[in-house]
């Protein structure tokens, strides 16, 4: 049965888990396989982790034994390459991190642990997750399970890859502009942005740590809603992590999808996110979605962020300031890679270990920030573009005072074609639109699939909601799924192409 | 249009200690002249009767109790380090001769 294993839901596979009927070696063996018959071709992980059957018998002996297991335990789950494990790799797509092993793990692989979740492995990503393909991993792209030809998203495009493969049921990601949201978009699976400080930072390879944001990666909403319930809340490692209680976001998937109905939901569509820039099919999909919503009761209001116009900029002057100071610490010095030749000062060596350690995107970003953060130019620049992010939580505080929820497409287009937007940096810059505003803002959104696009790849829906409501989205969510899957017979990812299995 | 130099970007890499080889100063200083033009555009909707934004989340006076907390010891520490000698980090010279 080890074949079916990899196809059900993540809560559906936990289920199994806890009655008994599946070990936990069985599961995750079932996954491996699965990896090493398709992952050849989808490059999801950068690594796989040869102690996950010790791990998953471990958690079957304490089974055995009695203990009262969390709900999850047993269950694989993928790790961006973003995130420090002990014992494993932790490049963050990077050459200037290649091989290197973290001493501690990240407050979220803490806890993923301490669930009982086994990790599988580490996923690929966009060198220190700054893209929105995956192309700029400087270990190869990941490829799009729907159509080999084309990106998964990034900066979290193997988190997205993982589960729309079928290789884990659940994945770790981050999100800085989108790396969630966007991945999910294409793939057809689903990604939530938690509310900024919802989640630890601690032990996610900082990119830009006001924006910076981790979340759960997964092929239905309950999924997402359950390792958010388990990476959530306060982290004293993390000094910007909230203190406050969260209600079961698992609890509230479980209602919204048994309600099926969003009767008495104000639901609001930007404007300014739905018009320009949005493909057709995209739009159609969107419309269609819009009326399913109306359908089930919700009360669809137009609203209007008219500084989202601004947003991209200001997020590319944001993050490529703080970038600049986070992989500063990149210095040949205490870990990762040292470059050095005869008679160098370590101010040549740092400078040769740079040059030779980043790619071509992370030194642009780079030298940008350094630009943007110089004598003469910080107001105009960083400082203009820090008013620019107040005017965007304003657009979102009035918005929200008409709509309980907004929601927009997740990505302006389906999935493009590797290697077309690579040699345009700006042209990748502005497919981010959509995703961007929550981050300045750091209110949470989730991505959820709402269908095909002409060319057969999957289109996604954003959710937003107000700070501190992640709730609303997996309640409002886990709805929308249901309604959606009616209509669909199954949910998005069940009517992805199979793909070829690697003979064994 | 915003107009970065070479010697500009050659300053900017020489900040950020990357040693850029000649093709890659000649691309950045095309590229970061059409970025830059793109984003140079928050300026105009940045007032200033608006108050900037650093944090989405602004907390202040984050602290944690006075005690010994945990801290890796010195071969977790050095475990990833290019160079070391078990209890402090090696690197080549501080000063050049000219310094």
């Amino acid at each position: 049965m080890s074949g079916d294993l990899t196809r059900l839901a993540g809560h559906e596979l936990a289920g199994l888990l806890a009655s008994g009927d599946v070990s936990s070696v069985e599961a995750t063996q079932a996954h491996l396989d699965r990896i090493a018959a398709v992952d050849g071709e989808i490059h999801a992980f950068l690594h796989v982790n040869d102690g996950a059957l010790d791990a998953a018998r471990a958690i079957d002996a304490r089974r055995a034994a009695g203990e009262q297991l969390h709900e999850l335990a047993g269950a694989p789950i993928a790790i961006k390459d973003v995130l420090c494990t002990i014992g494993m790799p932790s490049t963050a797509g990077s050459r200037i991190l290649e091989g290197w092993i973290p001493p501690y793990d990240a407050t979220v692989v803490e806890r993923v642990k301490a669930a009982g979740l086994v990790a599988l492995g580490k996923t690929n990503m966009d060198e220190f997750a700054m893209g929105s393909s995956t192309e700029h991993s400087a270990y190869g792209p990941t490829r799009n399970p729907w159509d080999r030809e084309r990106i998964p998203g990034g900066s979290g495009g193997g988190s997205a890859a993982a589960v729309a493969a079928f290789e884990a049921p659940f994945a770790l990601g981050s999100d800085t502009g989108g790396s969630i949201r966007q991945p999910a978009a294409v793939t057809g699976t689903v990604g939530v942005k938690p509310t900024y400080g919802g989640v630890s930072r601690y032990g996610a390879i900082a990119l830009a740590s006001s924006l910076d944001q981790v979340g759960p990666v997964t092929r239905t909403v309950l999924d997402s809603a359950l390792i958010h319930d388990v990476i959530g809340g306060h982290d004293p490692h993390d000094s910007t992590s909230l203190a406050r209680e969260w209600p079961s976001f698992a609890a509230a998937a479980r209602e919204g999808a048994a309600s099926g109905s969003l009767q008495g939901v104000r639901v609001g569509i930007v404007k300014e996110l739905d018009a320009e820039g949005i493909a057709a099919d995209v739009q159609a999909r969107f419309r269609e979605t819009v009326d399913v919503l109306t359908a089930a009761g919700a009360e669809v209001v137009e609203v209007s962020c008219p500084s989202f116009a601004y947003s991209v900029a200001a997020y590319y002057l944001i993050l490529p300031a703080e970038a600049s100071s986070n992989l500063a610490r990149f210095d040949s010095v205490r870990f990762g890679l040292r470059v050095e030749g005869p008679g160098q000062t370590v101010e040549d060596v740092m400078a040769a270990t740079r040059e030779a350690g980043f790619g071509a995107e992370v030194k642009r970003r780079i030298i940008l920030g350094t630009y943007a953060l110089s004598a003469g130019y910080y107001d105009a620049y960083y400082g203009s573009a820090q008013k620019v992010r107040t005017l965007i939580q304003r657009d979102f505080d009035a918005a929200f005072e008409q709509a309980d929820l907004l929601i927009s497409p997740a990505a302006p287009t389906t999935a493009f074609k590797l290697g077309e937007k690579l040699d345009d940096p700006l042209a990748m810059y502005v497919n981010d639109i959509t995703t961007i505003p929550a981050n300045l803002a750091g209110i949470p959104g989730m991505g959820l699939p709402m269908g095909l696009g002409d060319d057969g790849m999957p289109v996604g829906l954003q959710i937003l909601a107000p700070m501190f409501e992640d709730e609303r989205l997996y309640r409002a969510g886990a709805a929308i799924e249901a309604l959606l899957a009616d209509r669909w017979g199954g949910i998005l990812t069940t009517k992805a192409p199979e793909l070829t299995e690697a003979a064994r | 249009m915003s107009e970065i130099t070479r010697e500009e970007v050659q300053h900017l890499a020489g900040l950020a200690r990357i040693a850029l080889t000649d093709d890659e100063v000649t691309s950045l200083t095309t590229e970061l002249s059409a970025i830059v033009d793109a984003i140079a555009t928050v300026r105009e909707i940045a007032g200033d009767d608006v108050p900037a934004t650093s944090h989405p989340v602004p907390l202040t006076n984050v602290l944690r109790a006075d005690v010994v907390g945990e801290t890796l010891v010195h071969e977790q520490t050095f475990a990833g380090a290019p160079s070391h000698d078990g209890e402090r980090f090696r690197v080549s010279a501080i000063l050049g001769e000219e310094q």
